[in-house]
Formats: structure tokens, C-alpha cells, sequence
């Protein structure tokens, strides 16, 4: 299951599509929308996605994945619209034989989806200022990862 | 050959459209689309460093060589999750 919505996330749904008798292990990450960043206290946000590329880079991810960590199943929704404060917008659920992999490609392909899926946030921060996030020294190649840092540590998930 | 170039979140803002058309020569690469972009959208400028391009879905060097019919996508560095 890969999707690109404006609808709430349904955790219970996204969790049951990675369920499996051949699965020991699920893992489900949720990112969720921040109040404070540091001193900076965010209103809402809102995401926009590339949506073609954004699936497109989604297959890509959990392809690659799957096949690394031997993965049972894997599913990911990502959410775009208005958020407020404590709503989910991603969900990565992973399964597989025994835990290890699982937290492992969890966390992998959270930081791919964050380093690659053409998807942006605005931020409207309680002071009334409203902004694009992104990183900053992104580097395109189109044959590997690209390396990026980020300018604050305004996001929603970590 | 024309090319329609779609812009996404900051960029879209900055270039005040999500569509810019730009006129390349045959075999222009990446970064003559790039040079052409800011030449049409000059507001641009100020994030050009930061700008990925991707063609057909995937990102794309500056060396990378634009054909006819490619889809063509312009934007700041991601920010999702």
C-alpha cells in the first residue's frame, strides 16, 4: 500500500495491510505534526506533494527495501493539505520474520522518503509568519542518494 | 523544442505560476534548461543554486540530455515526513 492522500491516516489500516503469518514482527512509525521547535512554535502546516514522482519515489524506496531487509510487506501514506498540530502525516508500516529488520528498514526508509520523495511542508508558525521548509546543500545526482542538512530542525517527526 | 516546466512549493511561489514554458535547442541538457528557466522566470534567481531538476520522474543531472516529450519538473530541495 502506497499513497499520497488528503485524507486522515488510518493507522489501524495501514498496520493490517503489512499484517502476515509469515511476518513475526510489525513496526509502524508515525510522523506527527510539532508544536515546538525549539523556540519557534508552529500553528499548522501544510504539505504539497509532486504526486506522480512522490508514488513513483515511493515504489522506488520500498522496492529497495524490501528486497534488503527481506521484508514480508510494506506500506507507506503520506498525507498533503492542511495539517494541525498532533496529526499524523506519514505513516511507514514494515513487516517481517523477526524484529531486527523491521526497525531497521522502518528507519531506512523514513530517511530515504525524507531525503528524496518530492514532497514539501509550509509552515505557519503562532506568530503569524508562514514558510517553506527544506534543506539546504542538496546535491542532484541521479545515480545515488543525495546527501542533505537541513537548516532547522523545523519537522514534524523528529 | 518547448518544453513545459512544472514548478513546485517555494519555487512555484517564488515564479508566481506552476508552468513555465521555456524554448531549448535540440540536445540542450539540464543545464541549459536551467539557464533558460531563470532567463523566463527571473524571480527565480535567488533559490537557482538550491533547484532539483527531475526528468520522467527522476532526478536528473546538469549533464543529462532533454528530448522532445520529456516531462520536466523543477523544485526546491524535499521537506516531507
Amino acid at each position: 500500500m502506497l499513497s499520497i492522500t488528503p485524507d486522515p491516516i488510518d493507522i489501524n489500516r495501514v498496520t493490517n495491510a503489512v499484517r502476515n503469518h509469515r511476518a513475526g514482527a510489525v513496526v509502524l512509525f508515525l510522523g506527527t505534526v510539532r508544536e515546538f521547535t525549539g523556540d519557534l512554535q508552529t500553528s499548522s502546516l501544510n504539505y504539497e506533494a509532486f504526486e506522480e514522482m512522490a508514488l513513483a519515489s515511493l515504489e522506488q524506496i520500498t522496492f529497495e527495501a524490501r528486497a534488503r531487509w527481506s521484508l514480508v510487506e510494506s506500506a507507506v501514506i503520506h498525507r498533503i493539505g492542511p495539517l494541525e498540530l498532533g496529526d499524523i502525516a506519514v505513516a511507514v508500516a514494515v513487516s517481517s520474520a523477526h524484529r531486527g529488520p523491521a526497525f531497521d528498514a522502518g528507519q531506512w526508509i523514513m530517511d530515504t522518503i525524507k531525503q528524496q520523495t518530492p514532497i514539501w511542508k509550509k509552515e505557519f508558525y503562532a506568530d503569524g509568519r508562514a514558510e517553506w521548509v527544506h534543506p539546504v546543500h542538496a546535491v542532484p545526482t541521479p545515480d545515488s542518494s543525495r546527501s542533505t542538512s537541513v537548516i532547522t530542525s523545523n519537522e514534524s517527526d523528529d | 523544442m518547448i518544453i513545459d516546466v512544472l514548478l513546485f512549493a517555494a519555487a512555484r511561489d517564488l515564479a508566481g505560476q506552476s508552468v513555465c514554458t521555456v524554448q531549448i535547442a535540440e540536445e540542450a541538457t539540464v543545464s541549459d534548461l536551467r539557464y533558460e528557466l531563470i532567463r523566463t522566470c527571473p524571480n527565480l534567481k535567488s533559490m537557482a543554486k538550491v533547484l532539483l531538476v527531475a526528468v520522467n520522474n527522476r532526478y536528473a543531472g546538469d549533464s543529462q540530455v532533454l528530448c522532445e516529450g520529456d516531462s520536466v519538473a523543477c523544485f526546491p530541495p524535499v521537506s516531507g515526513g
